[in-house]
């Protein structure tokens, strides 16, 4: 997800490895790259900023404890710093639905950023706990928007009500309402039109909305691709409506998702969701850990409790991902973030060498190229996420549909899932043995 | 025309006057350009969306012409930053009118981007352009993925007065273009425009899907698809720069469109990606009616970014 910035960060503190202190002028230097990485990362410029010093502070500030260098020790801070700023660990992102229904959600944003798909995703989330959904569309301006919640509600079979061409959204809302209290809604998606913030009309007509349908929470949907705009937007849309929380959509992309801090940054609102692609079932809760986890990278935080390890017999840092796949737990979903990072970093040559040692030599056994890496990755990525996590469900009939899916065939697939099962076994293999010199991922920022 | 321009003027405004305001305090009165102005004045072009490789360009830039020139006034700092910019965003060769001679008959524009971009928006716009030229237009379906894509699209071939060619969702997008390909020969069609589904760059099999939407239609008419156009929402941070790659790498991407910058959003990002891909800008998207579409011009484009006025 952060591909770029995590090699830039690694990069970077790789070279405050092996010094022995932490001088004010190496900090203040890598520093430097640290905030070119995140605002390439598409940081606001004042969030990269303050996150900086704060970073620095801390960097200056602390002993560096025994037997971490102090590299470690700085991405230690840098990692807790950055889940720090995306709300915290252990905090519970998801909207809380305990209130007397129907409990209203109300979604609103900029123009084409997700909401109509994030409601129908929400409402397939809600339901799977037991609610009754209700969907309620009001964008009569762009054309077909009611059409398109229509046919997702009816995809999911879930009751739905647009507002009527040239009704007024505030009349439609109010009278919706109505209609799907009296079905029996217990949670209600609210749909809203895109809007740009600069203009009053709309921004008006979202004030008086929301006055008439009293949400439980104002959700701003927010593109994961956006640049600096994203403090402007989130500002705008959160100090004129008292939004209670954000989501962030297309995160199954490749930005760089320095969004996520930036809107964090400036208007402190909690991240509840994230989108992952554009199925229903494409909604992940927002994890500040993972996310930070995922900023960081996960084959780096390995490589780093690896050192650890060897160093001091403990890490400072062990990031959820590294831990997972310590304890055996390394899901598809995190195999295809490996190959993503892989491809992105140079030469074939160069990434078979950094792959764990069987499974390198599956790879080179079988003389895979650059192609056959997207190929693994296309197959990924046509999976559910479900199936990502759990592959064991993958029957025959799956495999076909990923087949399909990815305009690979099936002796594909099952070639996939072998090197996969493969690099699992040494993964658990690992939990059992410990860790001393028996790490997987060697290390990569050398 | 003279309207939209003063529409995308106010949708600039704001980084106008971020840029001008802060400039103009920041160098007035000074006689040296020390390091504390270019930081700041680095950080004001990175919010406009600018990137670090081209705003450390036109830092070095102006370290080197003004220091020489031992110029330091607020006009030579915005006059030396427009130079580099418009220096960056101005193609080899000018894009072409809407109107003007058109390459083939009927002459062929694929449309691609990531999600909600604008894509199905800026066809109904270009189809009601080429409308008013008197042109013969036709529209193609070939979105079958997203929910009520191909209803958004025939609501906009409408107002525009364009046909459409459509299937039923789930179809196969390269037989919905090859369908209105051969419908546009067919009708004797000037143009035809082709919608596709928002896809991300990442996602291996649907770009290879747009690959073989562009294999069917040169398959069909020889030439065509004449243009491949990406259209890209002006809220993108750097995430544009890859986009632009990768597109260009599996389409082959003529000219870009950059859409709703009728908002607070810059677009500044086109400059790096101008500077890293030779993709000239071919229109700009300032609304959600017809009207809403006119030509880029990187000289109005870089004095409206910062608040120059047009000679
Ligand atoms: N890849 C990906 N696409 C997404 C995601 N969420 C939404 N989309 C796509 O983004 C595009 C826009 O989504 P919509 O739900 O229509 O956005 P919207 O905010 O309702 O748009 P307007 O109503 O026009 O303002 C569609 O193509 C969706 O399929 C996501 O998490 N990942
Ligand atoms: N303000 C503004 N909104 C725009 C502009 N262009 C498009 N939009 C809006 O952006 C949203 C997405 O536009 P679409 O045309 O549906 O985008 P798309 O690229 O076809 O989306 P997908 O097909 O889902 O990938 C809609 O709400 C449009 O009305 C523009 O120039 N200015
Ligand atoms: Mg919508
Ligand atoms: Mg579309």
């Amino acid at each position: 997800m952060f591909d770029a910035l995590t090699a830039r960060l690694s990069t970077v503190l790789d070279r405050l490895r092996g010094r022995g202190v932490l001088s004010e002028e190496n900090v203040t230097e890598a520093l430097r790259d640290v905030r070119r990485a995140l605002l390439e990362a598409d940081v606001n410029v004042g969030v990269a900023r303050s996150f900086i010093e704060s970073v620095k502070e801390q960097a200056l500030g602390s002993e560096v404890g025994k037997g971490v260098r102090p590299g470690q020790q700085m991405i230690g801070i840098i990692h807790s710093e950055m889940i720090r700023l995306l709300g915290g660990e252990g905090n519970s992102a998801e909207v809380d639905l305990s209130g007397s229904p129907p409990v209203i959600l109300m979604l609103l944003g900029l123009q084409g950023s997700g909401k109509t798909t994030t409601a129908a995703k929400l409402a397939v989330h809600f339901r799977s706990g037991g609610r009754k959904i209700g969907l309620m569309g009001l964008d009569p301006y762009r054309p077909a928007a009611g059409e398109q919640l229509r046919r997702l509600a009816e995809r999911i079979d879930v009751p739905v009500e647009v507002a009527r061409e040239s009704e007024d959204p505030v009349d439609a809302g109010v009278r919706i309402l109505s209609e799907l209290k009296a079905a029996g809604s217990e949670v209600i998606l609210a749909d809203t039109a895109g809007r740009q913030t600069v203009d009053e009309a709309l921004m008006n007509e979202l004030a008086s909305l929301r006055q008439k349908l009293n949400p439980q929470e104002t959700l701003l949907v927010l593109d994961a691709m956006t640049g600096q705009d994203a403090v402007t937007t989130a500002s705008a849309f959160s100090g004129r409506l008292d939004c209670t929380g954000a989501i962030l959509t297309k995160l199954d992309g490749d930005a760089r998702g320095g969004a996520a801090l930036s809107l964090r940054g400036v208007t402190g609102l909690p991240i509840r969701y994230v989108g992952i692609g554009e199925d229903l079932g494409a909604l992940e809760v927002f994890h500040p850990d993972r996310m930070a986890g995922r900023i960081l990278g996960m084959g780096d935080v390995v490589s780093l409790v690896e050192r650890a390890a060897e160093d001091a017999g403990g890490a400072e840092v062990l990031a959820a991902e590294g831990k997972r796949f310590i304890e055996g737990e390394f899901t598809l979903e995190d195999f295809r973030e490996q190959m993503r990072r892989l491809r992105g970093m140079g030469s074939l040559q160069d990434l078979v060498g950094m792959l764990p040692g069987q499974f390198d030599r599956a790879l080179t056994g079988q003389e895979i190229d650059e192609s056959s890496i997207v190929a693994l990755e296309a197959m990924i990525d046509s999976m559910t996420p479900e199936e990502r996590r759990r592959p064991s469900i993958l029957d025959g009939s799956r495999r076909r549909r990923i087949a399909r899916g990815s305009g690979r065939s099936v002796q594909e697939v099952n070639a996939l899932l072998k090197q996969y099962s493969m690099m699992q076994k040494m993964a658990k293999a690992l939990k059992g043995k410990g860790r001393k010199g028996q790490m997987p991922f060697p290390p990569m920022f050398r | 025309m003279a309207h939209l321009r003063s529409r995308v003027a106010l949708g600039l405004a704001r980084t106008r006057d971020l840029l001008l305001t802060d400039v103009t305090d920041l160098f007035s009165g000074k006689t040296a350009l020390t390091d504390d102005l270019l930081d700041e004045l680095e950080d004001r072009l990175l919010e406009a969306d600018l990137g670090v490789d081209t705003v450390m360009e036109i830092r070095d830039h102006l370290q080197n012409d003004l220091r020489a020139k031992k110029a330091s006034g607020p006009d030579e700092v915005i006059a030396a930053m427009a130079e580099v910019i418009e220096r960056i965003l101005t193609p080899g060769v000018p894009p072409k009118e809407i109107g003007a001679d058109l390459d083939g008959r009927p002459h062929v524009v694929l449309f691609v981007g990531v999600n909600g971009s604008g894509k199905t928006t800026t066809i109904g716009k270009l189809a009601h352009a080429y409308r008013s030229a008197g042109k013969k237009v036709i529209v193609a379906a070939a979105d079958t993925y997203r929910a009520a894509a191909v209803d958004q699209l025939v609501v906009w071939a409408e107002r525009a007065g364009a046909e459409c060619v459509r299937s039923h969702e789930g179809a196969d997008a390269a037989s919905v273009a090859w369908d209105a390909l051969d419908a546009a020969i067919a009708r004797e069609m000037d143009v035809l425009l082709v919608d596709t589904a928002g896809r991300l760059h990442t996602h291996r099999g649907l770009m290879g899907e747009l690959e073989k939407i562009k294999r069917v239609l040169a398959g069909r008419l020889e030439g065509a698809p004449h243009e491949t156009l990406l259209v890209l929402d002006a809220t993108t941070g750097q995430n544009a720069l890859v986009q632009g790659e990768e597109f260009s790498k599996s389409v082959d991407v003529t000219g870009l469109i950059l859409t709703k910058l009728d908002g607070t959003a810059r677009g500044g990002v086109i400059v790096p990606l101008a500077r890293k891909l030779d993709i000239p800008v071919q229109m700009v998207g300032v609304g959600e009616d017809l009207e809403s579409l006119m030509p880029f011009d990187a000289h109005e484009f870089t004095a409206a970014l910062l608040k120059q006025e047009t000679a």
